[in-house]
């Protein structure tokens, strides 16, 4: 039971940190892309490209926790641990 | 009478079930230990040889039919796709003769993931069920790269290219003087930290190419999944009916989410075996 409760609390803990840490990450990004957009629109394609490749590699971190978060959730491996114990 | 009732659970797996149900693959046999090279999902291959076919089809139809005057519609999007990668390409690596093989490697990185991340967008249930109930298997994972073995093979592959463009490029004496002497400085105290420091950077740069598009794929794979649940799970409470409402909203939501994160996660991974490549090339 406390083997359940932990993992519950830890698969919150993971996607809820993950996920501070990328939208802070991407919101100091996108709003740096903005003013430079603004003082130099004819840069804005490159710099949009240069932003998505930022974009996905900021939020690797975050969705590889989610995965594996919600993996516990579901198909919990820990469970399999105590099933597998000596008696 | 155990195969009936086991028939009878067949007909309502828990969420759990359904869940572990959709995430096992079709293996050539049981895993025994925590690494266990003999064991191969045969799904993923099978899925990654078919699309990579279909990939290299699309574009050789494209090439064949290629002329100079005023292109059709599949040559022009296959033009502006080569032009893509080649103007990329260009920025990052700047040695001609290797972007010969850079640049065909980067445009076969970015179709392949792009057309095996696009298996996500099939209904979960679908290939499955034709799977269980026409041909017999009993597992079916259909997103190759929701499988860590495929995206590892990949980033492995870009990680052997590396090795061999930077003893290629530098020489094996100059690389291995980079090896030591990189990135904190030449001086004789330094060697182990600055060799340290190089082993950690090649295999913190392999395993997160890998791991991202894994965990991605992954991750959007299950949210799918646990979609289809709560579609699922409409009959089963009084609330049932905005169960299902919801899961057509969240279904909908999320696959036009999915649409960007395929294309995006398939683009990172192409810059980035190019950025790792263009490293092979740059001495420090």
């Amino acid at each position: 039971m406390e083997v359940i409760s932990f993992v519950a609390l830890a698969a919150g803990l993971i996607i809820g940190l993950g996920a501070v840490g990328a939208c802070i990450g991407i919101g100091i990004m996108g709003s740096k892309y903005l003013e430079s957009a603004a003082r130099q629109p004819e840069l804005m394609n490159e710099l949009q490209t240069k932003m998505f490749l930022l974009a996905g590699l900021i939020d690797a971190a975050f969705i590889i926790g989610t995965g594996i978060a919600l993996w516990f959730a579901t198909a919990n491996p820990f469970l399999a641990q105590i099933a597998n114990l000596p008696k | 009478m155990a195969a009936e009732a086991a028939e009878g659970a067949a007909h309502a797996p828990t969420a759990g079930e359904y869940i572990i149900h959709h995430l096992t693959h079709l293996q050539n046999h049981k895993q025994t230990s925590v690494v266990d090279f003999s064991v191969i999902n045969l799904d993923s291959v099978f899925f990654t040889v078919v699309v990579g076919v279909l990939g290299c089809w699309l574009l050789w139809l494209a090439a064949r039919k290629a002329t100079s005057g005023p292109p059709g519609r599949l040559q022009a999007a296959v033009e502006i796709l080569v032009e893509m990668v080649d103007n990329q390409a260009k920025g990052i690596v700047h040695n001609a003769q290797s972007r010969k093989l850079v640049v065909p490697l980067a445009l076969t990185v970015y179709i392949w993931v792009i057309l095996l991340n696009a298996m996500d967008f099939l209904p979960v249930d679908a290939l499955p069920w034709f799977g269980e109930h026409v041909l017999g298997l009993e597992h079916l994972r259909v997103v190759p790269t929701a499988d860590l073995s495929i995206t590892m093979a990949l980033s492995i592959s870009v990680l052997l290219l590396c090795l061999f463009y930077n003893v290629k490029i530098k020489g094996a004496g100059g690389w291995a003087h980079e090896l030591f002497s990189a990135p904190f400085g030449d001086k004789w105290f330094l060697y182990p930290v600055n060799f340290l420091m190089q082993i950690i950077e090649f295999i913190a740069k392999t395993v997160s190419h890998g791991m991202r598009l894994f965990g991605n794929m992954y991750a959007g794979e299950l949210i799918f999944m646990l979609i289809a649940l709560m579609g699922g799970a409409f009959a089963l409470s009084a609330t049932g009916i905005t169960l299902f409402v919801g899961h057509i909203v969240a279904g909908t939501v999320w696959a036009i989410f999915h649409l960007l994160i395929v294309w995006l996660q398939a683009f990172v991974f192409m810059m980035l075996t190019l950025v790792y490549l263009g490293q092979a090339h740059d001495s420090h």
